[in-house]
């Protein structure tokens, strides 16, 4: 059978497929659970430097098969809290990202400092959050912000610093060349897309925060869009994310060029199950297709592209690779 | 694409149950077992977990008012709107012959539309309902109507015998047997239930709650130990929860931190 584990940033994974932050995030049974059942690795919720309760109810929305809409607001019980989750995890053996959010990179610093110190084999910056409450713009969106943060945090820490980028952008090319700036080991792409839902007989969105993030199959085009111009134009490695539902649907992202996934919606679809369905099938399925590993299918998709005639003028960056 | 995820319904009917639970129906068409819950949504202020209290339809949800939603709903008005999704969960098997409903508080709003279909499916119903005081026993005559013999505690013993529910099932289970023994309230007074079954044969059933957020087991909001009450839940076989760390000792708030039950 083929070699599934993975490596990620120095990082060595039993298997691609991570368990996506904000998901089984909470508890430190239900990311050993998620270890259990399989996980290559599990990402923590996003933890900031204090507890937050989060949105009120309403705070996520299905769209039935197209995947959820979600405006958690990013609960979270805070680092002072968080450690003896984490410790529960560990012990089940199970290898631990933790993600971390700010408002501002003192808070980045501070809580990625903190985070390091429980063990984490790596730190997920989640750098989709809102700048100030209410005004809807995010850090991420702005590559200096993104550059500076980085830079801030890496600095402080040993562990590799894998930046999670917004699919919100005009550029994510240039947020992820931003990330590289700062020094990221790795990029993570996407979080969710901005989205909204609205209840036409109460007139009022859904969701109590209004706008929202959308999650699974919707958005798994987007996300194969920026794994592959990422992977275009630089050399760094990828995380895909955004919609794996299926071994097919995480070779898709392996193939534009990332070296592993991340599994969220999935999870509330299928149970957590879905981890040891995945390892399995995608096993047989590089069985099928002739590939000795994962590693070996990493960006098997690119240089294949029809090209039109090229323009006199160079319309993208030369490739690095 | 079809949205069937949230219905709006308007609340057909809305009746003061005791001095501080009310009892909303309302039509939503999906099949319900008894047990499981709906999401609850009060337009423009909270979305909130609720076992149903009534399975049919119209469906209901009996609602202890203490939070600030609950208090919302109290200004709910036949005809105003509300959001239902659901229902999520699992249910109680209401197969046992001889069963002993213990229901403490706002407890028995998910106990007594069980204890209804057994009642009507053959089995014999024995209730202890325990309240604070007299007039806040919930449904004390909902569980005569369905025929159950009905045992009553109040703290200040302004009727049936003064002290514990737990206290009255505990004589209820030394002096009978039972194919199985329901129970809802607060958790440390379902562990004094399962405590005082340990000696008989009947198997423990546990009503949980938790707080929710998406009910479909993403946001790990509602876990405990290995499960999600959401999903893996809100029943649950005394043997599956009592050894569990936070039963009755802790709760996550909506942060996700762990505090004192
Ligand atoms: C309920 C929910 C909560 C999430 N919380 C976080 C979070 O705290 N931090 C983060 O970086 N991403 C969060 N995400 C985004 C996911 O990690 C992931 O990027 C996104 O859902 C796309 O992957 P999927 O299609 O597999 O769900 C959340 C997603 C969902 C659905
Ligand atoms: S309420 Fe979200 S996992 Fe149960």
């Amino acid at each position: 059978m083929a070699d599934l584990s993975v490596d990620l940033a120095g990082v060595r994974l039993r298997n691609p497929f991570l368990l996506a932050s904000g998901i089984w995030g909470e508890s430190g049974d239900s990311l050993g659970g998620a270890w259990k059942a399989g996980a290559g690795g599990v990402i923590t919720k996003s933890i900031g430097r204090l507890p937050r309760p989060g949105y009120p109810n309403p705070t996520i929305e299905s769209l039935e098969r197209w995947g959820f809409l979600n405006a958690m607001g990013l609960p979270n019980p805070g680092i002072e809290e968080y450690p003896k989750e984490i410790e529960t995890a560990r012990a089940t053996g199970a290898t631990v990202i933790g993600s971390v959010f700010g408002a501002d990179a003192a808070e980045f610093v501070d809580v990625a400092e903190r985070m390091e110190r429980t063990g984490v084999v790596a730190l997920e910056l989640n750098l989709s959050c809102p700048h100030t409450e209410g005004l809807g713009s995010e850090i991420g969106q702005d590559p200096a912000e993104v550059e500076a943060i980085t830079r801030a945090v890496r600095e402080r820490v040993r562990v590799p610093v894998i930046v999670k980028i917004t699919p919100n952008t005009a550029d994510p090319v240039g947020l992820a060349r931003a990330a590289e700036r700062g020094g990221a080991a790795a990029i993570s792409a996407i979080n969710t897309v901005r989205a909204l839902a609205i209840d036409v007989h109460l007139r009022r969105p859904t969701l109590s925060h209004g706008l929202g993030g959308l999650s699974g199959p919707a958005i798994k085009p987007i996300g194969l869009a920026c794994v592959w111009q990422i992977r275009e134009a630089l050399t760094i490695p990828i995380v895909g994310v955004g919609g794996v539902m299926t071994a097919e649907d995480a070779l898709e992202y392996v193939m534009a060029g990332a070296c592993a996934v991340e599994v969220g919606t999935a999870v509330a679809f299928e149970g957590i199950g879905v981890f040891g369905r995945l390892v399995e099938s995608l096993g047989r399925l590089l069985d099928e297709l002739g590939f000795e590993s994962v590693r070996s299918a990493q960006g098997a998709a690119h240089g294949s592209e029809a090209r039109a005639p090229m323009p006199a003028r160079r319309r993208r960056p030369p490739r690095s690779r | 694409m079809i949205r069937l995820f949230r219905t709006i319904v308007p609340v057909e009917t809305y009746d003061q149950e005791t001095p501080s639970t009310v009892t909303l129906r309302f039509r939503y068409p999906a099949a319900a077992r008894p047990g499981q819950f709906v999401m609850v949504w009060i337009p423009g202020d909270d979305e909130i977990p609720m076992s149903l209290s009534y399975t049919g339809n119209p469906k209901g949800i009996t609602v202890k008012v203490m939070g600030p939603t609950s208090r919302a709903i109290q200004h709910l008005r036949p005809g105003d709107r509300i959001g239902i999704r659901g229902p999520y969960g699992n249910a109680f098997d209401t197969s046992p012959k001889k069963i002993l409903v213990v229901g403490g508080g706002s407890g028995a709003a998910v106990l007594a539309p069980a204890a209804e279909i057994a009642a009507a499916q053959g089995s014999r119903i024995t209730v202890a309902l325990g309240a604070t005081v007299a007039p806040e026993l919930l449904f004390e005559e909902r569980f005569q109507r369905m025929g159950a013999r009905v045992a009553i505690a109040t703290d200040d013993g302004s009727k049936g015998s003064k002290g514990y529910v737990t206290e009255v099932a505990a004589e209820l289970l030394r002096a009978e047997s039972f194919d199985a023994v329901w129970t809802c309230g607060p958790e440390v007074m379902m562990r004094k239930v399962i405590d005082a079954a340990a000696g008989s044969r009947a198997p423990v059933v546990c009503s949980l709650e938790r707080v929710m957020k998406c009910a479909l087991g993403l946001c790990d909001a509602c876990a405990i130990g290995p499960y999600h009450v959401c999903v893996d839940g809100p029943v649950f076989p005394a043997e599956r929860i009592a050894g569990l760390r936070d039963f009755g000792r802790f709760k996550r708030e909506s942060s996700g931190r762990l505090v004192p039950a």
